[in-house]
């Protein structure tokens, strides 16, 4: 079973990502029994998935935010997908449901995501970390929830710095 | 200058730990290398032709004299004993081997340098005017809003993958000396009428395959909000920039697409939002920031040393290097002096381990121990006493850093180029040097008058070809190697790019193309007219005439050979 990091905690992943091709049909797609990630567009063609409470909405880069204002405060988690972990659209879309759409339930990447960004990931907000299944051994996960911590005093007001470093701490003149 | 605390000595020895790990895991085979590309970019290395290239942030062009000793250090212990300025203000090495990386950045972290975001798809070293603090015509100090802004982009989580790369420069002065508008976020600091401090935002300019001149989208955006002002911008570019094209992927491709008031109207509704949010800059930091920048211990001089006067009477090559490399001051009887990196048969920018060493014993001898880099590629003493300009010239002139050649023909700005590297389509360095030469009458040379000569090896422009009075373009033409020719471009105020004069060139007649460019001068010019003036004034098409006469592309290259 895929592995998911929680909370800085290593566990087992019990949601799967429902893949649309292009053509498919977003209201008419099944969504089968279990946990299921899906596409803005099926969950958005589909309302009564939202009643079911084991789908979740997946996010693109393109897709906006703000279509999912009205709900969040009864989905049962968030996802947002990295094509590429190259593409950093997801990290804007994650600090805007956090920051602007004051989402507060789980927050969770999935698709090419790296160990190198778990830093990035976690100050954007996200929650959830759920690299590809078999992408990393145990072992290596184990080792990678050290890069949650890589930069310990960042610069900047995030989601998980609310405040820049200038107003978490005093500075001494240099 | 800025001096760390901390907190930012602790954020370089983590980026070290961090990049040194992300190393081990690439040359054990646990990370691929399209995995490892944007990570090691991310911290200037880069694959070149021969090795990797190392580059090192220079944050908005100032040094301190253990810094330049580290270089020359670097230079010595893990390259070929030179390294090279960028026309980014920073500092490349050309030689190191990929194992010995962390082990230079370790270095550096040592005297507070890094490598950090020196290339990648994120926001890059911030880059400002050389004379910063010291210039006669200097409104505000930009140097604390430099790094102000050089922390809050530093491992910014949220635009650590852009869809392209992004570059800020920051102008106080009268004359823009940063070449703002060629930037991808152009900030220049303004008084408001009530008297406010802030800052007048350009966004999307950028030279490379598709050079454009930043468009203006705010007046006034009061200092406060700088960083939330900023955010915005990053936010839609993030969200919206393309990310199909890597060659359409910059935010002058957005801001065209929208149209420079439908991008404000996107940044303006984002700022909304985040305009007095938490990330607002506080007087508190900025105080602490700016007493860092204050002016040195000045002594109290009279406005002309009398013995500098006299020398410059009595030795005329002494003469000719002031009138060139020395500027102008602020503060009486003190003077800036650019330390020219242009000798005939030196690469442009390059600079030695040993020069470095000098460089920084000059700095605590005549310069309060700062230097600056200039993106022409030269090193600027920033505050010396009128009365050490000779001593100084002296030991300049035994080191090879006194070429008289500062703003004129000969002080051209030139990228590494296919001599090193990937991208290039054609060498740039051998033509930099072929004009050098052509040009080595110093009488003719000051008759001439200031002329900006760019060359880059590729529609990239990192030699800012487009800004050049006259700029020499690289191409490649059936795996020929070509120099494709512009004039009337500039840089400052006026930014403008220049024209095409017609088809390109073999490497062998750069040098008379760029004579028959000069003869036309002489022959137009008013009485003191610069080059670009005269461009201007008469246009393009005389100087096309004198260089292709009558000759179609074809005969032209016949009689090319």
């Amino acid at each position: 079973m895929a592995k998911l990091i929680k909370n800085q905690q290593i566990i087992d992943d019990t949601w799967q990502v429902l893949a649309l091709d292009a053509e498919a049909d977003a209201a008419g797609v099944t969504v089968p029994a279990g946990q299921w990630l899906v596409p803005l567009a099926v969950w958005q063609a589909q309302p009564a998935l939202a009643a079911r409470g084991d789908v979740a909405p997946l996010l693109d880069g393109a897709d906006d935010p703000a279509a999912l204002a009205d709900q969040l405060a009864t989905l049962p988690l968030v996802a947002v997908n990295f094509p590429k972990f190259v593409d950093g659209r997801g990290y804007s879309i994650a600090t805007l449901l956090r920051s602007r759409y004051g989402y507060t339930g789980e927050l969770r990447a999935v698709g090419d995501v790296l160990r190198d960004q778990f830093n990035a990931y976690f100050r954007c907000g996200f929650d959830a970390l759920s690299p590809a299944a078999g992408k990393y051994t145990d072992a290596q996960l184990e080792a990678a929830l050290a890069s949650l911590a890589d930069f310990t005093e960042p610069y900047q007001a995030s989601i998980a710095h609310r405040d820049p470093l200038f107003r978490r701490h005093h500075r001494s003149a240099a | 200058m800025y001096r760390y605390d901390a907190y930012d000595q602790k954020l370089v020895d983590e980026r070290v730990a961090q990049f040194t790990n992300q190393t081990e895991r690439y040359l054990a085979g646990e990370l691929s290398e399209d995995e490892y590309r944007p990570l090691r970019l991310q911290n200037g290395v880069y694959i070149q032709k021969h090795a990797p290239m190392l580059r090192i942030a220079v944050p908005y062009g100032n040094l301190r004299a253990d810094q330049v000793r580290k270089l020359a250090h670097i230079a010595r212990t893990y390259d070929k004993g030179y390294g090279h300025f960028s026309t980014r203000q920073n500092m490349q090495f050309n030689w190191p081997r990929l194992e010995t990386i962390p082990t230079i950045l370790g270095e550096l972290a040592t005297v507070q340098m890094h490598a950090i975001q020196t290339s990648g798809n994120c926001i890059r070293n911030v880059t400002s005017d050389p004379f910063a603090g010291v210039a006669a015509d200097e409104r505000v100090d930009p140097r604390p809003w430099c790094e102000i802004l050089r922390q809050w982009s530093t491992f910014h989580p949220e635009f650590a993958f852009l869809p392209r790369k992004f570059k800020i420069a920051v102008n106080g002065a009268a004359d823009d000396r940063a070449v703002i508008r060629a930037h991808d976020i152009g900030l220049e600091l303004v008084t408001n009428a009530a008297g406010e401090l802030g800052f007048r935002v350009f966004v999307g300019g950028g030279l490379g395959r598709t050079p454009i001149i930043g468009q203006e989208i705010s007046t006034f955006v009061a200092w406060p909000h700088l960083l939330t002002y900023c955010e915005a911008i990053l936010r839609v570019y993030n969200r919206f920039g393309r990310r199909d094209n890597m060659y359409k992927a910059r935010i002058k491709i957005l801001v065209k697409a929208l149209g420079a008031e439908a991008f404000r109207d996107q940044v303006e509704a984002e700022w909304a939002h985040l305009k007095d949010g938490p990330a607002t800059l506080t007087q508190a930091e900025v105080d602490r920031i700016a007493a860092c920048f204050v002016d040195p211990d000045y002594a109290a001089l009279p406005a002309t040393d009398a013995g500098y006067t006299a020398a410059l009477a009595e030795n005329k090559p002494f003469a000719a290097w002031a009138k060139r490399n020395v500027r102008a001051h602020k503060q009486p009887g003190f003077a800036s002096v650019v330390l020219s990196l242009k000798k005939t048969g030196i690469a442009p920018g390059d600079i030695t381990d040993g020069q470095l060493d000098t460089v920084a014993d000059f700095a605590d001898r005549f310069s309060f121990g700062e230097v600056r880099v200039t993106h022409e590629q030269n090193v600027v003493l920033a505050d010396v006493r009128q009365s050490d300009l000779f001593a100084l010239w002296q030991a300049a002139r035994d080191a090879g850093l006194a070429t008289p050649n500062i703003g004129l023909l000969t002080d051209i700005v030139c990228c590494p180029g296919g001599d090193f590297c990937n991208l290039a389509n054609a060498k740039s360095i051998p033509i930099a040097e072929s004009v050098q030469r052509r040009f080595d009458d110093l009488d003719y040379l000051h008759d001439i008058g200031e002329l900006e000569l760019n060359i880059s090896g590729c529609m990239n422009a990192c030699g800012h070809h487009h800004v050049g009075h006259i700029g020499i373009l690289g191409v490649d033409k059936n795996n020929e190697e070509w120099y494709q020719i512009t004039i009337g471009g500039r840089q400052g105020n006026d930014a403008s790019l220049g024209k095409v004069i017609g088809p390109s060139f073999a490497a062998a007649d750069v040098p008379d193309v760029i004579e028959t460019l000069i003869n036309t001068y002489i022959a137009h010019r008013h009485e003191d007219e610069l080059f670009i003036d005269t461009v201007h004034r008469i246009g393009v098409e005389p100087f096309k005439q004198a260089v292709y006469g009558d000759k179609t592309p074809a005969q032209r290259k016949v009689a090319n050979g």
